[in-house]
């Protein structure tokens, strides 16, 4: 039994829905950037990010593959030519909701959903806290002293490794 | 059709509506501007989500 598409459904017709959301895909590639609901933000984005990965591979077959959803010609190549260098390095997660709270009109919850341009800092994973912990403990009092200074260093170190890791994962959940 | 037999009393009625209340919205401070925001949402006064600037402030 195929697995039902997660999240809502848009449109009056399947056909009605491959439209919103290809229109929704292109004018994406087309400006970086879509303010449009957070459901269809969160539907644009499986979607959006399948194309990248298909214009990151860049040959033929996948450049027709992606015709098929991104029907201009213009816009199919600039995401292969200039989107798709951009995000060589990145291992997925190429786009960004962001809420943006009710609309005024019908209080519908907004997001903008942007290709994200920020270059890529990989996540440093540090071993060294075992280590620094067990050196004071070997160590006399006197090394202690020395210690503590490199130790505050360290933690001043931390929280802005965790600040990246933390936008690291809010750029993952947004 | 299955019908109401017998009018509602006002008090019944009063004390049924006496539960619709309204919740308060959930507020954080805009960790740029300090200004109250909802939480997970870029901030309407400063536009900012995360000290990132997502859209031109409103008003």
């Amino acid at each position: 039994m195929p697995k039902p598409t997660k999240g809502p459904r848009f449109g009056g017709s399947p056909a009605h829905e491959r439209l919103i959301l290809a229109n929704l895909a292109t004018a994406l590639f087309e400006n970086g950037r879509v303010r449009t609901t957070e459901a269809k933000a969160k539907r644009l984005r499986p979607l959006a990010e399948k194309l990248i990965t298909k214009a990151k591979k860049g040959d033929i077959h996948n450049r027709r593959q992606v015709l098929t959803v991104v029907r201009d010609k213009g816009v199919l190549h600039h995401l292969f030519t200039e989107i798709a260098p951009t995000f060589a390095e990145r291992p997925g997660g190429y786009t960004r909701i962001t809420k943006l709270g009710p609309r005024k009109g019908d209080a519908a919850p907004m997001a903008i959903i942007e290709l994200v341009t920020e270059q890529l800092n990989p996540v440093r994973t540090t071993r060294t806290a075992p280590a620094a912990q067990a050196a004071p403990a070997a160590a006399p009092v006197e090394a202690d002293v020395e210690e503590t200074p490199a130790a505050q260093d360290e933690t001043a170190e931390a929280p802005e490794a965790a600040e990246q890791t933390a936008q690291g994962e809010k750029k993952d959940e947004a | 059709m299955a019908v109401p037999k017998r009018r509602m009393s006002r008090a019944n009625t009063r004390a049924r509506r006496s539960q619709w209340k309204a919740a308060a919205v959930a507020l954080v401070s805009c960790p740029q501007c300090r200004s109250p925001k909802r939480p997970h949402v870029a901030c309407p006064t400063c536009g900012t989500y995360n000290r990132r600037q997502v859209v031109e402030p409103s008003a």
